[in-house]
């Protein structure tokens, strides 16, 4: 009955469409025909593109003329409409009639109408301006009692509609749900989702509706309510496992037969719907045994009805999936697949390769790996060879089967991918190379191998590698030439001279070359070549290759120096610079005494600059609100006025080093006696690679029944045998349940070419980087017992050790202004090119933080000395503990800073034993940046202490809810590691602070901002008196009351760091209205949340 | 979800366009290019599921007429082939024979069907009138 009802509804303007003309669908035709189809038809005739751009433009500029003409009537208008709605779909611009159909939707009537709605929401965007002037026909439409108008104006809801309007037309929509015919209520579930998708925040409230729409009578309505599920439950599945049942119950139905026949399709009961009710119960499962059993009845019937399909690439992709929980399957289907792999479809064909990936190993990689290749050399599209490119090389490190076969590997890499791969490859790759892996030797014989590789392919004539290729090579050959136990290195550096030369090489790749040469120069007495490099550079009029031509030169005049700056083989190992230029000491005060101004850090300067146009500016809001966020950033105790010469010094000192040393980044200068290397052995010994036995047997065992299988098919041809070959040679190892992991997802595979983690490395060897122990200074300095005012109190002291300390290295290492080279060859890289390359890209790392480290640093340091007061000074929360067992408890609280969230984590020893290490690690979350060194180590904690970690929080992006997880590790006297996770709950309210602004600037700031939300929430008559209002925003949201008028009011907050959000709110009876703006767009609506949250629970 | 739904015909002439998600008017045209391109140079007996940058293609050919859909990563492209016939039937039931022309005269009919059936880019069970 209800499709009877529906069927006419949607049925209505075609029968519309029909009256109006001539009757039947002959008339629409002869209407149509005589502009549209005249149109249609001419294009179709055209054989030239540019004959049909002529057609068109002549087609618009008619077009232009008649819609802007008045005499047109609305009549006429709908027929231009449908003709613009042709032009731009073939591509061109009919901007002109935005606005005619917006009238048109407005002014018309039902059939007009109905061709304006169609023309704007295929015309216009979601953020186009044009649309807001739509809202008020929309509203109209809702509000109509033709059914027809309200069905559009559902529609245009449910396509586009502008996001800051949504509460304008959301009641409206809510009380659809209610409504006695279906197609209306369906059409409100389906811009509710649209809502959904675009704000999810403005529809939480009606969640509870949602619900109704599933148990709707009509299945359309429970279907469209599907979607919505679909979204929430893949956000949070936990939350609506209750549901689970009823979506069974549904699927039961549906899959029994019991919906009207009318939604069958050939047969298959409404197959869209099953599709859509397993994904969902496929979340809801997901790593949930008890709801899962729940399911399995339906699911085991739904496969028994469902029919296979057998077009070959879904087929491969189903076998690709199972593949990856039992890779014996594979065996099953090797024939086919092997078909698959000389299928003449490319896609088939990469689809069979994407199977293979699955089930390579250490037996058949090598048939694998040339397989992909070989469709490589083939395949012109760049996203495919970027992609085959990542995945051979990723094989190539983990099953290797020897030296050469990798390099030879690698070279076909570089030479393919070229430029277009991902930098990761090279970088890995020459990572690889430089940390080795548990042999030493065969390091050795890998990296001698790649030297010679190079040097044969660097004497081929005229042949161009990539110059991503080009950078590997000079990098091994700089690096490693001297395994070849040659004399001199005239050989190869007359290759690089000839590169360097080459035109067609990219200055990039120079930098890399010349490096190179240097390296290669202190192992060379004298050459004639860096002199004529040298001579030639030093003129270049690249700066970069100008500098390092110079630096050459000099480096040269000092043997000694160059070897001990550019040791052989250290790559991995770090440099320790005196970053703090503590030599420059003499220098500074001679100059100081002789009158020159101190040095300012360049956020000094520009604090006085501002401070001193704040004195010459007369107008009355002058003071911009960047300056006030930016001010509370930088703490005056970091900010040394330069009186002191060494303390200024250290303090640039500690955000170099900072700078230099956050990420794993990998130098290309080490020092002598320093040995990470040794531990990072012992632990890969332990987790040596499985006894290859088993898989010997596996062969033996897969031979056999290959042999079998050859010996039914004795009389097969030729061709087949060669295909028996290759699936025997590419289904090795994969017939035993015992064999190693075949998927290479899982980390027990052993890999022929490990990487050692480098940030492993980092974070527990012995660190030397001035860094790192002003890390650990700052955390075992607060080691106290968390009490108000325990805090920190030796810290100066400690402080002025540290400075010593750093400039002793100094004293290290040679004087002479030499020893900040190594930095100044990074910045040079850096400038060079944006393009990722290994140097590049590290340097860019290394440098673009230590900025805001620096900052932060800065920060550190004045707070290290006001901790004392801080916790009484600002708002914190009370200690609760977020672990614990017998040893350890871990408790966690929140110190709401001006500028930060400061979270301080405070593990206490409750054994009466000696912790030997204790490690607290904060995951990386998505919507927050954690300032501090995200791993700290404590080296000992005693018996029945209490030690505290610091870190401070930094918000990325407005959230909601957020999560702050992560885990502490400690060992104790001879035992293993224990690990403890935890997690923190973050709210958004953490991160706003009062913005403190007068009334002038709020107004604008008002104006300024283009991203508003309103809503009108109801409150309890408590609440609804102005004042308890303001008080309870004012508490608990940290808003700042900026004025009050009447009955309305201003308030101003910021998201830390400085982002600005205005709230302008107007009590009305019990209800509150609220106007949110802000610069970023999708704080108003977390906000706005919040403050319902807040205003409901009070 | 589906980003856009094309039909063209042999000549590669846009016969209809429907995108659910914002394309600039001049990005379109080099795209619905590409795709038809890479749709066109295959054989009937070729996949009819082609990953394209990163969404995929399922195309399916009526006579003169070819229909593309684009989807992204979590569509099922079974899901989606089964739904352009569908599509096709229900053109077919209402203009009693849809041919190539058809459909371009009636063409702002169909959008109706379009926007009207699958609104925000979600198959909904079927089309029906």
């Amino acid at each position: 009955m209800s499709d009877i009802v529906e069927k006419t509804l949607t049925a209505l303007p075609g029968l519309f469409l029909q009256n109006q003309s001539v009757g039947g669908p002959a008339g629409v035709k002869a209407s149509f025909s005589s502009r549209l189809g005249g149109l249609v038809r001419g294009i179709t005739a055209l054989t030239s593109k540019h004959e049909e751009e002529k057609l068109i433009q002549q087609e618009l500029s008619n077009l232009k003329a008649t819609v802007s003409a008045p005499a047109t009537t609305l009549k006429m208008m709908k027929e231009c409409m449908v003709r613009l709605i042709y032009c731009e779909m073939l591509g061109y611009d009919a901007s002109f009639g935005y606005i005619h159909a917006i009238k048109l939707a407005q002014q018309g009537n039902l059939l007009e109408k109905r061709v304006g709605y169609l023309a704007v929401s295929l015309f216009l965007h979601e953020n186009h301006e044009l649309l807001l002037l739509l809202v008020n026909t929309v509203v109209k439409d809702l509000q109509s009692t033709n059914l027809v108008e309200v069905c559009m104006a559902l529609t245009i809801v449910s396509q586009i509609f502008p996001r800051e309007m949504i509460p304008a037309v959301l009641p409206l929509i809510e009380d659809k749900l209610q409504h006695s015919k279906e197609i209306i209520r369906r059409k409100a579930v389906l811009a509710l989702y649209k809502f959904h998708l675009i704000a999810p925040n403005q529809v939480q409230h009606i969640h509870i509706k949602f619900r109704k729409a599933l148990c709707d009578r009509d299945v359309g309505v429970m279907a469209a309510s599907l979607h919505i599920y679909f979204r929430m439950i893949k956000e949070n599945p936990s939350a609506y496992k209750d549901l689970t049942g009823s979506f069974v119950t549904i699927l039961k139905q549906v899959v029994g037969g019991k919906l009207p026949v009318d939604f069958n399709y050939h047969s298959v009961p409404a197959p869209w719907l099953q599709i859509q009710l397993l994904r969902i119960l496929g979340l809801l499962g997901k790593d949930d045994q008890r709801t899962s059993e729940l399911m399995y009845d339906v699911l085991d019937e739904s496969l028994r009805r469902a029919e296979l399909n057998h077009n070959v690439t879904y087929g491969l992709k189903a076998l690709t999936y199972v593949i990856q929980q039992d890779p014996t399957l594979a065996l099953q289907h090797q024939m086919t697949i092997i078909e698959c792999l000389d299928h003449p479809d490319p896609i088939i064909k990469r689809e069979t390769l994407e199977l293979l990936y699955r089930i390579t190993n250490a037996q058949n990689i090598t048939v694998i790996v040339q397989k992909m290749l070989e469709y490589l050399h083939q395949s012109k599209e760049e996203y495919i060879i970027v992609n085959l490119v990542g995945k051979i090389a990723e094989l190539a490190e983990k099953y290797a089967p020897d030296n050469a076969w990798f390099i030879q590997t690698m070279n076909a890499v570089f030479s393919v991918g070229g430029d277009v791969m991902h930098p990761d490859i090279p970088n890995n790759f020459m990572r690889l190379l430089a940390e080795g892996f548990d042999d030493e030797t065969e390091d050795q014989q890998l990296r001698l191998y790649a030297v010679q590789s190079y040097l044969t392919l660097l004497d081929v004539e005229n042949v161009f590698y990539p110059q991503k290729f080009l950078q590997v090579m000079s990098w091994v050959l700089g690096e490693y030439y001297y395994l070849l136990d040659k004399d001199t290195p005239e050989e190869v550096l007359t290759k690089l001279y000839k590169l360097l030369m080459n035109a067609s090489v990219s200055s990039e790749t120079k930098a890399w070359l010349i490096a190179a040469v240097t390296k290669l120069t202190s192992q060379a007495h004298s050459s004639n070549i860096v002199e004529r490099l040298i001579q030639e550079f030093t003129i270049s009029l690249d700066t970069c290759m100008r500098q390092h031509a110079f630096e050459l030169k000099h480096l040269r005049e000092n043997v000694e120096l160059m070897k001990s700056l550019l040791p052989v083989d250290k790559s991995c190992e770090d440099m320790v610079v005196d970053a703090s230029l503590s030599f420059l000491d003499g220098f500074v005060a001679e100059e100081l005494s002789q009158g020159a101004a101190p040095y300012k850090p360049h956020h000094q300067r520009q604090e006085e600059k501002l401070s001193q146009e704040k004195v010459l500016n007369f107008e009355p809001y002058g003071l911009s609100f960047s300056s006030s966020g930016f001010t509370g950033r930088q703490s005056p105790a970091g900010i040394s006025l330069g009186s002191d010469i060494s303390g200024n010094s250290a303090e640039t000192g500690l955000k170099e080093t900072n700078g230099l040393k956050l990420e794993g980044i990998k130098k290309l200068w080490g020092k002598e006696g320093y040995l990470p290397k040794k531990e990072g052995k012992t632990g890969d010994e332990t987790e040596a690679p499985p006894v290859p036995q088993e898989s010997i047997i596996m062969e033996t065992v897969d031979q056999t029944l290959i042999k079998k299988d050859q010996c039914q098919v004795l009389t097969q041809s030729k061709e087949e045998k060669e295909k028996q070959l290759l699936a025997s040679s590419l289904f090795v190892g994969l017939g035993s349940e015992s064999t190693v992991n075949l998927l290479g997802k899982a980390d027990t595979v052993s890999h022929k070419f490990r990487r050692k983690s480098k940030i492993k490395e980092t974070k527990s060897g012995e660190t030397t980087s001035a860094h790192n122990r002003t890390c650990s200074y700052f955390s075992s300095s607060s080691n106290a017992t968390y009490e108000d005012g325990y805090y920190l109190d030796t810290l100066q002291d400690r402080g002025d050790k540290e400075l010593n300390k750093l400039s002793l290295n100094s004293g290290l290492l040679d004087s002479e202004s030499l020893t900040e080279l190594p930095s100044v060859e990074k910045l040079s890289n850096c400038k060079l090119s944006s393009s990722p390359s290994l140097f590049t890209d590290n340097s860019m790392e290394g440098f673009q933080p230590s900025q805001s480290t620096a900052l932060s640093v800065a920060n550190e340091t004045s707070l290290a000395a006001s901790l004392l007061e801080e916790t009484s000074e600002h708002m914190h929360s009370d200690l609760v503990e977020v672990c614990h067992n017998e040893t350890i408890s871990l408790s966690s609280f929140k110190i709401w800073k001006d500028d930060c969230l400061f979270m301080v984590w405070s593990v206490s020893n409750k054994s009466g034993l000696e912790l030997e290490s204790a490690d607290l690690e904060i995951a990386p979350a998505e919507n927050f940046k954690i300032t501090e060194q995200p791993g700290c180590r404590l080296p000992i904690i005693e018996a029945e202490s209490i030690k505290t970690f610091q870190y401070s929080v930094q918000v990325e992006k407005p959230f909601t809810e957020g999560n702050l997880s992560g885990f502490i590790n400690y060992q104790m006297m001879d035992t293993h590691s224990v690990q403890l996770e935890f997690s923190v709950n973050l709210s958004l309210l953490d991160f706003i602070r009062p913005l403190k602004i007068s009334t002038e600037n709020f107004g604008k700031l008002w104006l300024s901002f283009a991203n508003d939300v309103k809503q009108n929430i109801k409150v309890s008559e408590s609440q609804a008196a102005l004042p308890s209002a303001l008080k309870t925003l004012q508490q608990k949201l940290r808003l700042h009351v900026v004025e009050i008028i009447g009955n309305e009011g201003l308030l101003a907050c910021q998201l830390l760091p400085s982002i600005p959000c205005l709230l302008h709110f107007r009590v009305h009876g019990d209800v509150l209205a609220l106007w949110f703006r802000s610069s970023c767009s999708t704080l108003p609506d977390c906000l706005l949340y919040q403050c319902q949250k807040v205003m409901e629970g009070s | 979800m589906i980003k856009f739904f094309l039909m063209v015909n042999k000549q590669g002439q846009t016969r209809l366009a429907k995108y659910y998600e914002h394309v600039e008017i001049n990005k379109r045209t080099v795209l619905e290019t590409e795709v038809i391109k890479s749709c066109l140079s295959r054989s009937n007996e070729q996949c009819s599921f082609i990953e394209f940058k990163d969404f995929k293609l399922i195309c399916r050919r009526y006579a003169a007429l070819l229909i593309v859909v684009g989807v992204n990563d979590t569509e099922n492209e079974m899901a989606i082939y089964e739904f352009i016939h569908n599509f096709v039937e229900v053109l077919d039931e209402y203009f009693s024979r849809v041919s190539e022309l058809d459909v371009s005269f009636f063409k702002a009919v169909s959008q109706v069907f379009l926007s009207t059936w699958q609104s925000t880019g979600v198959v909904l069970i079927r089309f029906y009138f």
